[in-house]
């Protein structure tokens, strides 16, 4: 793993930190309040909660250009807001309204936006890997030169597909960042007692450049992520980051949490990714209490009318049940 | 109009589409220098280099899930998976990506692919390398699924799947690779989709098949005539999706009675779908059950007589037929 990163070691200035800490403080708040919302019934089906991995979202989609993709998991409502997706498109999503990102269709897992180039979340583990390759393929033929931020958990790597992906990607040399947040669990299993070695490896037996980073230190995810993107948009083919970092809640809304002790949670807690920076950023002055009350507040309202648009919003009609089956043929 | 065969009829399919579209490329295992493995292929790549035609691993969940990226991507990709057998390792992204993100992406993202592979018992290929799974893939809303016959119609169907914004399913029986027929050479020659194909008229009984089993159905209308003067109707359904259900409706309507002659199994499959939908809408015309002629339900075993027992012949289609005459 890399070591420490300081203020004094990037070149980021006050405003990129600020942004980052304000969409790091956004993620948060917008989670806990959808883990509220789930338990009074607003959002259903499965949620799968961010809160912990900020840092792995902000740091490393602030790397990319508007032209780049992302693909992602089901854990995805995070690198949705760090893309700039609308708050309140995303919330609608999540409460099934004809105004959310997917109009009600995808819901928690499965968030689109195809104008930020967010083409999705994949609730099938892996699945999204191959599909980079294939948008890299794409980039490589039509020679548009954009990457694809491809991001799964460590649940992944016991797959075929992982493998069938990363072998294509070096093969067909395409310009994909696979980006591995390990949050140390596949649902319930510690991912040690999943894979016989460590996940870089992997990556390195296929000739594919490997790091791993601090997950929860969004100035090291960001570091390693400008490399990865360097590589891949000059024609160097695929790049591999695993980034170590912990979500706090459980796997989804429905997880007793049998498998961790509350121990380990406080631990992974104290080197959180907003108050690491928040801290870094006082010490260079780039931050007082009044600018943090300033974020936190407009985190909260821009959180609230979140619920609030969401709230109002219509249900999808009955009618559109069988709208996006088939898209008409362009021509014949 | 130029005699060919099958296998020729889809390889000009896709030397026009490459022609025409430069997004179009191909994709799959030993289509390159090998020439693929029924030959489809052969010399595509020689004419259009290897930006175009991909041989890939073997790795067929990897290379239809780059597929999609590729559609994703403004690319018209074909991926070839050798045999249908093949496709089981690649279900997931078929069913659960290529078929969904249209739909559950409210339309933003769409699949544009084509997956070719060959299907089809009676090869002595046994229960691994013998499956018919065109009614499978018909299940599965957001695909479509043709099944093309005839060298006419296997260009004419391959050429629109080209022109299509969805993933298609493109199934070639490996009994039908080395038919030969009457081919238009217009590159315009297009046929629709949904538009099942009446092979034969008739009076008295529609035979209904697709795939492989349309010889079958029309071997079995010759020998009807010659043998017992019943006159089939036969009808090619072309594609499974969309179903051209008007086309045997009308027919059933004519002949009041329906035999599905398929190669698959028929517990749970297509010919059952079929059989419920004729009911549906012809309950009061019909003058018998509907009829269906399947595979045996057993794995097909490698022994060449046990695989045709396990198979349905023309011999089992007129006896299904003169069991409807019986009072």
């Amino acid at each position: 793993m890399t070591t420490e990163t300081s203020l004094s070691s990037t070149d980021l200035g006050a405003e990129q930190l600020g942004k980052f800490l304000y969409e790091m403080m956004l993620i948060r708040r917008f989670e806990e309040k959808c883990g509220e919302l789930y338990t009074k019934g607003k959002i259903r089906g499965f949620l799968h909660l961010y809160t912990g991995q900020e840092a792995c979202a902000v740091g490393s989609i602030a790397c990319l250009e508007d032209k780049d993709k992302i693909l992602t998991h089901y854990r995805d409502h995070g690198h949705a807001l760090a893309r700039g997706l609308d708050p309140n498109r995303v919330m609608a999503e999540l409460y099934g309204k004809a105004t959310g990102v997917s109009g009600g269709r995808g819901g928690s897992m499965h968030l689109y936006d195809v104008e930020k180039g967010f083409l999705g979340g994949y609730a099938i583990v892996t699945a999204h890997l191959p599909v980079a390759v294939g948008l890299g393929m794409a980039s490589n033929m039509k020679k548009e030169n954009f990457v694809t931020l491809c991001i799964f958990g460590d649940g992944s790597v016991g797959e075929g597909e992982f493998h069938e992906a990363l072998n294509l990607s070096v093969l067909w040399k395409t310009p994909v960042i696979f980006f591995c947040e390990n949050n140390l669990y596949g649902m319930g299993v510690p991912f040690h007692e999943s894979l016989s070695t460590e996940i870089p490896k992997l990556a390195a037996a296929y000739n594919m450049p490997a790091v791993s980073v601090d997950g929860m230190d969004v100035l090291a995810v960001h570091e390693a992520t400008k490399k990865a993107v360097e590589h891949c948009r000059t024609g160097n083919g695929p790049y591999f980051i695993e980034a170590m970092t912990y979500r706090y809640r459980g796997h989804s809304m429905a997880d007793p949490e049998l498998y961790r002790l509350k121990d380990e949670i406080e631990k992974m807690r104290a080197r959180d990714c907003i108050v690491k920076l928040k801290g870094q950023m006082e010490e260079a002055g780039y931050l007082d209490e009044a600018r943090f009350q300033e974020l936190t507040d407009r985190v909260e309202q821009v959180v609230d009318e979140a619920v609030q648009f969401s709230e109002e919003s219509p249900q999808p009609g009955i009618d559109t049940l069988f709208d996006h089956l088939y898209k008409e043929p362009a021509n014949g | 109009m130029a005699e060919m065969r099958l296998r020729d009829a889809l390889r000009e399919a896709l030397r026009e589409e490459m022609l025409r579209d430069e997004k179009v490329f191909l994709m799959g295992e030993d289509i390159g220098l090998y020439g693929g493995s029924y030959a489809v292929t052969k010399g595509l790549l020689e004419e259009f280099g290897e930006e175009r035609v991909i041989d890939t691993p073997i790795a067929e969940s990897g290379i239809v899930g780059a597929g999609i990226g590729a559609a994703l991507g403004g690319l018209r990709p074909m991926v070839e998976l050798m045999t249908i057998n093949f496709s089981f390792l690649a279900l997931d992204q078929i069913v659960n990506t290529a078929a969904k993100l249209y739909h559950m992406s409210n339309g933003q993202l769409n699949v544009p692919m084509v997956i070719r592979m060959a299907s089809g018992g009676g090869s002595q290929l046994a229960a691994t390398h013998s499956h018919s799974l065109e009614g499978l893939y018909a299940h599965f809303p957001g695909l479509k699924v043709v099944c093309p016959s005839s060298p006419a119609d296997a260009k004419g169907l391959l050429k629109r799947a080209f022109r299509d914004d969805n993933t298609v399913i493109f199934i070639e029986h490996t009994a039908n690779y080395a038919l030969k027929g009457e081919v238009p050479e217009d590159p315009d020659f297009l046929i629709e989709f949904g538009k099942a194909n009446v092979l034969r008229e008739g009076t008295d009984v529609t035979l209904i098949g697709y795939s492989g089993s349309v010889h079958q159905a029309t071997r079995a209308a010759t020998m009807l005539e010659e043998q017992e003067e019943i006159s089939a109707e036969v009808i090619d359904l072309r594609c499974l999706r969309p179903l051209d259900m008007d086309t045997v409706v009308e027919s059933v309507k004519k002949t009041n009675r329906a035999v599905i002659v398929e190669d698959a199994w028929k517990f749970g499959g297509f010919g059952g779908e079929l059989a419920a939908q004729i009911m549906e809408r012809a309950f009061d015309w019909l003058d018998a059950p509907v009829a269906r002629v399947s595979c045996k339900d057993v794995p097909l075993p490698y022994n060449r007589n046990l695989e045709f027992a396990a198979l349905p012949s023309e011999e089992d289609v007129v006896e299904a037929v003169l069991g409807m005459f019986k009072e």
